[in-house]
């Protein structure tokens, strides 16, 4: 068990920069994702605390001890690849078994022939076929063992990678993309699992990822990366409830965030395109701002949210997707150039396309960010004179125009 | 049978002959040029033929009796295998080694690549020329130096003893390099990965990561050098007829350099026919080997 410590860790390629001096500590026992899109330094950053690449400046502790000087396998940690990375020429039991005989077999005793004149290594070796069955058991591959990798399918692959860190109980569990070569289906389900395995097996683990919804319903925390820097740590419903930057607040969420380009007025309320928002950001009039709304905080009139005093943008529906339980709407703002809004709805209750409607949300629900991206803390909301709705006259244009 | 049936069976017998019509140019080149010379070979084989007598007569295995029983033969024979047993492991190991080296250069790599490749691409005649200069005994560049350094002069080429190791060293040295491509080429399709998962498993030192991950990854390419190596020592030809011309006292005598003084300069035909047929065996078995072994057991 192990706490893991980071400290302004760098690295460069040539002279460019992948990470950017990363200070992050993980709590023993902790699931850790790392996220962000392709490029932002993620994988960079667990190869080198899995010691295969080094870093250009910075120190990794374990337990308060620097590992930096440490050489891969003495660093007490684990790593599943993205491809899995099986010996191809070995059997599931050998894959499994790797690890423990090259930890406890002396050179002479793992070479070919001369290793049959070792009565010892029979017996390190019944040990080892025990702790292994036990492991494959655990991952319900001990059926397997005989197989070669090459026989066996992308979730059983996936299990004896899982297997061949676990055989040695490592203090951290690196985990990189281990999910992204399965089908959508079992991705879902080998979640859940790895979520159990975490919480039976108590260990560290730092989890790689680019797909958000992994990151969301798996980890204690998140760490967002971009541009080789962290731009947000935090549990998952803090990054989703409050996002540091519009990066942030785009990357996490599914459907995207909606953004409406705004001004700060005179009065110190938000004008956006067909309407005003009533909030109080301390910025000064005429500075651009951007709005960000979930899907799930902007409702269609017609369905009569419980709203004190919503904000209301006249649109019209251009597109509806239904997924069952809830259904998506893309709106078109009316007299606005392309500027649209996504709606998430429960059930399958219908607007009618074609007609205008109000859609409605509480200026309570808006992220504000300023020009440079970052979040403006709101105070609280204006509430205490509430803006007059100015509904823009709806055009005669179609969806879209 | 129904009417439909007539028209598809015509047609599908219309397919059958447009496909033969396309095979058959390449089945007559194969039949011409391969199949028709091997006959050839054989019916000479049981005849007293010679290059450019007009009549002939069926002798039956005689020229079989006489070449299992020839002296000369056997001995090319031996020595031919002696010169495979050398060259064999000797450039496999090597060319491995080199490679496992050359592989690990990032910059230099291509450099060290074109130095090793280039007796491949050279001519082997003019380098047995250039290599009877260097190895002689009073003006080569080699027993010169070897005098410098007090060894005294060492007759390569005319020792019995020495005179087939020197040829087979020659054959390593034409050999490696095309081997280290073979084995480059076999180094690069082992996917990084796997040295990273082996480094993070406890594979440390260089030992342990060949024998636990390059030696047997390298199996399937190892099984096609051996196997065409083999094939290329079995066929030592240029070095012998420029150097030594079998000698000295016949300790260079090779299977191939035998056929050429049988066949093209006694004219005894029919019983080069015979030695013929004993090196296609020869031949023969190691592509077996490669192509059922090689196929069997090297997919992963």
């Amino acid at each position: 068990m192990a706490q893991l410590d980071l400290r302004g860790i760098s690295k460069s390629f040539g002279d460019t920069a992948v990470l950017r001096d990363i200070d992050l500590s993980i709590a023993d026992g902790e699931f850790l994702t790392l996220v962000g899109p392709s490029g932002c330094g993620k994988s960079t950053l667990i190869r080198i605390i899995a010691g295969l690449e080094p870093q250009t400046a910075g120190s990794i502790a374990v337990d308060g001890a620097p590992i930096d000087h440490l050489r891969p396998h003495e660093r007490r940690v684990a790593m599943v690849f993205q491809s899995y990375a099986l010996y191809p020429h070995m059997t599931v039991f050998q894959n499994l078994a790797l690890p423990l005989t090259m930890a406890r077999l002396t050179m002479a005793e793992r070479l070919p022939l001369l290793r049959l004149l070792s009565p010892r290594r029979r017996r390190i070796m019944a040990g080892i076929g025990q702790e292994v069955g036990a492991v494959a058991e655990q991952l319900q591959i001990d059926r397997l063992l005989d197989r070669r990798p090459a026989q066996l399918s992308g979730g059983q692959r996936q299990r004896v990678a899982l297997g061949r860190a676990m055989v040695r109980h490592p203090a951290v569990f690196l985990m990189d993309e281990p999910l992204s070569n399965l089908d959508a289906k079992l991705r879902v389900h080998m979640r859940s699992e790895l979520a159990d395995l975490h919480a039976r097996l108590r260990a560290t683990f730092v989890y790689v990822t680019h797909d958000q919804v992994e990151a969301m319903t798996m980890s204690d925390r998140v760490a967002m990366m971009h541009g080789g820097r962290i731009i947000q740590l935090g549990t998952p419903a803090q990054l989703y409830d409050r996002p540091a930057n519009l990066t942030v607040a785009q990357f996490i969420g599914s459907p995207t965030i909606n953004l409406i380009k705004g001004r700060i007025g005179r009065d110190d309320a938000i004008e956006i395109p067909g309407g005003r928002i009533g909030l109080a950001t301390g910025l000064p009039p005429g500075a651009e701002v951007t709005v960000g709304l979930r899907p799930e905080a902007v409702v269609p009139a017609p369905l009569v949210p419980a709203f004190q005093d919503p904000v209301r943008l006249p649109a019209r529906l251009h597109r509806r997707e239904n997924l069952g339980p809830e259904q998506i709407l893309h709106f078109d703002l009316m007299g606005t150039e392309k500027a649209g809004l996504t709606c998430r709805v429960m059930g399958s209750e219908t607007v009618v396309a074609d007609e205008p409607v109000d859609l409605l949300f509480e200026a309570s629900a808006c992220h504000v960010f300023d020009s440079a991206g970052e979040r403006v803390d709101l105070p609280a909301p204006v509430t205490s004179s509430p803006p007059p709705v100015r509904p823009v006259a709806p055009l005669a244009g179609g969806p879209g125009a | 049978m129904s009417a439909a049936a007539l028209p598809f069976r015509r047609q599908l017998l219309w397919q059958k002959l447009t496909g033969a019509g396309f095979a058959l140019p390449a089945f007559l080149l194969l039949l011409a040029l391969h199949v028709v010379p091997l006959l050839v070979l054989a019916g000479l084989s049981f005849t007293d033929y010679e290059l450019g007598v007009v009549t002939f007569e069926w002798v039956g295995l005689d020229n079989y009796a006489q070449a299992f029983s020839d002296e000369v033969f056997r001995r090319s024979l031996v020595n031919t295998l002696y010169y495979v047993a050398i060259v064999l492991p000797g450039s496999v190991i090597l060319s491995l080694l080199v490679a496992v080296l050359v592989h690990q250069r990032k910059r230099t790599r291509s450099f060290y690549e074109i130095i090793y490749f280039l007796p491949v691409t050279s001519t082997l005649i003019a380098m047995a020329t250039v290599w009877q200069f260097l190895l002689h005994p009073s003006l080569g560049v080699i027993n010169a130096a070897l005098r410098k350094l007090g060894f005294g002069e060492v007759p390569f080429l005319s020792d019995p003893d020495l005179a087939l190791p020197t040829l087979a060293m020659i054959g390593i040295w034409q050999l490696v390099g095309f081997n280290m491509i073979l084995f480059l080429a076999g180094l690069s399709s082992i996917p990084r990965d796997l040295y990273e998962a082996s480094a993070i498993d406890g594979v440390g030192n260089g030992v342990d990561r060949f024998l636990t991950i390059t030696w047997p990854l390298l199996g399937p390419t190892t099984l096609f050098v051996i196997v065409t190596t083999s094939i290329t020592a079995f066929k030592v030809f240029d070095t012998v007829a420029v150097m030594t011309k079998g000698g000295p006292q016949g300790a260079t005598e090779v299977i191939l350099y035998a056929i050429y003084l049988e066949g093209f300069y006694y004219f005894r035909t029919a019983y080069a026919s015979v030695l013929t047929l004993v090196f296609l065996t020869f031949v023969v078995i190691f592509s077996v080997i490669q192509t059922f072994v090689l196929d069997r057991r090297t997919h992963y």
